[in-house]
């Protein structure tokens, strides 16, 4: 299980995280319970399992709802 | 595509502008109609574009945005060809929402600021000796790093070598050059002032105090009450309901221009940004003057608060205390006073410290079979004599009897707020001593502003004898005192006003209070910046400093206040605008879009007052 921070663009406008949220939920190998948009900070927290996603695949997934990726940290959880 | 469009807003609004000014000018200028439709048909398709595709991507996602009642609203004015007001409700939707981000970003300023002062580079040991500059991120636990004058302490460590004076406003919110040396401790974030230090990184990253503090405070202005998870759900449901409702006034109505305007009329947008708005700028000033508020739960408890209980040991006092009056009894006092040092040497005991402190250099003595009374103090056989250190109840429980004038000491002493420890040798009182703490300066001030804010009650609880807490709750003017209570009955008294139905803070140094701090709706610690009671606590006032105290009830009030406003006005405009579309004939699709994002300004300008916020002396 790994722990990422993803920080994206200046988020504005509070459907920004439903969709983020949902472009995440169909993902597979996501802890969904971790799966934490702050709006504010403009920054996307999760835990997943590494066998079963990259946090490039992640990433990849918000970018295809519309958000730039800034930056991703990843650690162990 | 997708994303050149998305990246290219900024020039879409503007080309989407200047194209309906022309076609408006053209049109009343000249009167020639064919230009002002084709300008305002080419305004609307750019302008649509960056809409179409983010209602698309949230469709895709299964969520019902307000990209997607915007889009087929204006799809449907260019059904009936009413392309005036398809190119100005794109183009307004699109301004407003840059003018959105603009002032976003500076309500979310007080915290950027604060994230940025994270360090971002050291200047690392390697074998070799030298020091060379890397990323914070690959500073390890034990690494050896050099901070130069001007420089930003990296990480949390202790000075090996080198002085100098830090600013530690990051953390503290107190911009005060504070002397480091060998062995101080210092901070990540705060500045190197002067002088040029080594230190050993012991904490790194997210693990340092300014690390917690940051990740506490960005997850703190997007937690949420239940206010606003109530207005989330609301959101979530409303956008669709607002669908299915134009979809049906146009069924019956077969009224293209009234269903599309009641879809831009009905997008949400001030409701859902109105109250984390003004938590965000709360939370911000709260973090900028040394006020840390973990999320508008704690806002909105806090604004509403009864009572507010206070631990009196380091927290209405310095928490250090010294002898401030003693007494002796009998012959052989000196060694009385040797074995007394010897005793209290053994415990860790702020008071012994302070006896300690007192008394300074003494003979070397003998201490064997230490027994601690918990709670009073410790007896013990020193050099062959049974000695007692303690409190009344030690000297009772070692049947040692008082002479009429000790009692009368004991009594002058506790009247004068003073801790009482009793020194008895073989059964026979030798030594008095009242050890008092400092009441911290300003704080009767401060009370006084917090019962203008409308504290009703203000309870000191401690540990001491009642006669000190008396004395203590004289002089600050407070409601109730108790004393005399251990940590859990604390937590039982607090508990007992909560349910009484009282709205309590707790006021602690979190050191032996924690059960209390945790049981109060609210917890305020009273940290030094680095304590766990960060972590616990609902409040944290930086740098111990209870000042801050009333600061951050008057913040809490205002940010409760702003957020009702901003659901009045939420709530007043769509209101506003349904009534006028039912009732008169000038309501029509721009203008209804004009007022909506002039609303969701008008929220985030006044969420914005409170970045300014300052409580009035």
């Amino acid at each position: 299980m790994k722990a990422a921070t993803i920080q994206l663009e200046t988020l504005t406008c509070p459907s920004c995280m439903q969709k983020i949220e949902g472009a995440l939920k169909g993902l597979d190998g996501i802890d969904q319970d971790t799966v934490k948009v702050l709006f504010n900070s403009s920054k996307v927290k999760l835990n997943f399992e590494d066998d079963k996603i990259s946090i490039e695949q992640i990433e990849k997934a918000i970018n295809k709802v519309g958000y730039e990726v800034q930056k991703s940290r990843v650690k162990s959880a | 595509m997708q994303r050149y469009i998305l990246r290219n807003k900024n020039k879409i609004i503007l080309i989407n502008g200047i194209l309906i000014a022309i076609g408006f000018l053209v049109n009343w200028t000249t009167g020639d109609t064919v230009v002002f439709r084709w300008s305002l048909i080419i305004a609307s398709i750019f302008g649509v574009a960056p809409i179409v595709l983010q209602a698309y991507q949230a469709l895709k996602v299964k969520v019902v945005s307000i990209d997607v009642l915007v889009t087929i609203a204006v799809l449907g004015a260019f059904l009936i060809q009413n392309y005036e007001e398809a190119a100005i409700v794109t183009f307004l939707f699109l301004f407003g929402a840059f003018l959105e981000q603009r002032t976003l970003n500076k309500t979310r300023s007080a915290i950027k600021e604060l994230t940025e002062m994270a360090p971002e580079s050291a200047l690392k040991q390697l074998e070799s000796g030298d020091f060379e500059e890397v990323e914070v991120d690959e500073v390890d636990v034990g690494d050896v790093l050099l901070v130069k004058t001007g420089a930003k302490v990296p990480v949390d460590g202790t000075v090996l070598t080198g002085e100098g004076s830090v600013n530690e406003a990051s953390i503290t919110g107190e911009s005060m050059p504070i002397r480091k040396e060998k062995g101080s401790n210092v901070y990540a974030g705060t500045i190197l002032d002067n002088g040029t230090i080594q230190i050993v990184a012991d904490r790194v990253g997210e693990d340092t105090t300014f690390g917690k503090i940051i990740e506490l405070v960005e997850e703190a202005q997007d937690s949420k009450s239940e206010a606003e998870r109530f207005i989330d759900r609301f959101a979530k449901y409303y956008t669709p309901t607002v669908l299915v409702l134009a979809i049906m006034v146009w069924l019956f109505s077969r009224d293209i221009e009234l269903a599309i305007t009641i879809l831009v009329l009905g997008c949400p947008g001030a409701l859902v940004i109105g109250v984390p708005i003004s938590n965000v700028a709360g939370i911000g000033n709260g973090a900028r003057h040394g006020v840390l508020l973990k999320g508008s739960e704690v806002i909105s408890d806090f604004s509403r608060l009864d009572t507010m209980v206070f631990d009196k040991t380091g927290t209405l006092t310095v928490g250090n205390p010294t002898v401030a009056e003693k007494k002796y009894y009998g012959d052989k006092t000196s060694e009385a006073t040797d074995y007394l040092a010897g005793i209290e040497r053994e415990s860790d005991h702020p008071l012994s410290n302070a006896v300690l402190e007192e008394i300074g250099e003494t003979k070397a003595v003998q201490v064997e079979d230490t027994e601690v009374v918990k709670g009073g103090g410790i007896v013990a056989t020193v050099n062959g004599h049974r000695v007692a250190v303690g409190n009344v109840a030690v000297m009772e429980r070692e049947n040692i009897k008082l002479s009429g004038s000790a009692r009368a000491d004991v009594e002058r002493f506790e009247k004068n707020g003073n801790s009482l420890v009793l020194t008895a040798i073989d059964g026979e009182l030798k030594i008095l001593m009242g050890v008092r703490d400092q009441i911290r300066p300003r704080i009767k001030e401060d009370l006084q502003r917090l019962k203008r804010l409308g504290v009703k009650n203000l309870i000191m609880l401690s540990g001491d004898n009642q006669g000190t807490v008396d004395v203590v709750s004289r002089e600050l003017g407070l409601t109730k005192a108790h004393g005399n209570m251990l940590p859990e009955d604390k937590s039982a008294y607090i508990k007992k006003l909560i349910e009484e139905g009282q709205i309590v803070a707790f006021v602690g140094d979190g050191v032996n209070d924690s059960p209390s701090l945790a049981i109060a709706q609210i917890g305020v610690a009273m940290g030094s910046g680095t304590d766990v009671a960060i972590e616990t606590s609902d409040i944290v006032l930086m740098n111990s400093d209870f000042s801050r105290l009333p600061h951050a009830l008057g913040l809490a009030k205002a940010t409760a206040r702003n957020m009702k406003q901003n659901i009045l006005i939420a709530i007043g405009v769509v209101l506003v605008l349904l009534v006028s579309l039912l009732f008169s004939d000038w309501m029509n699709m721009s203008i209804g879009m004009l007022v909506h994002e002039g609303s969701i300004l008008v929220v985030i300008l006044n969420g914005m007052r409170l970045l300014r916020f300052s409580l009035r002396r």
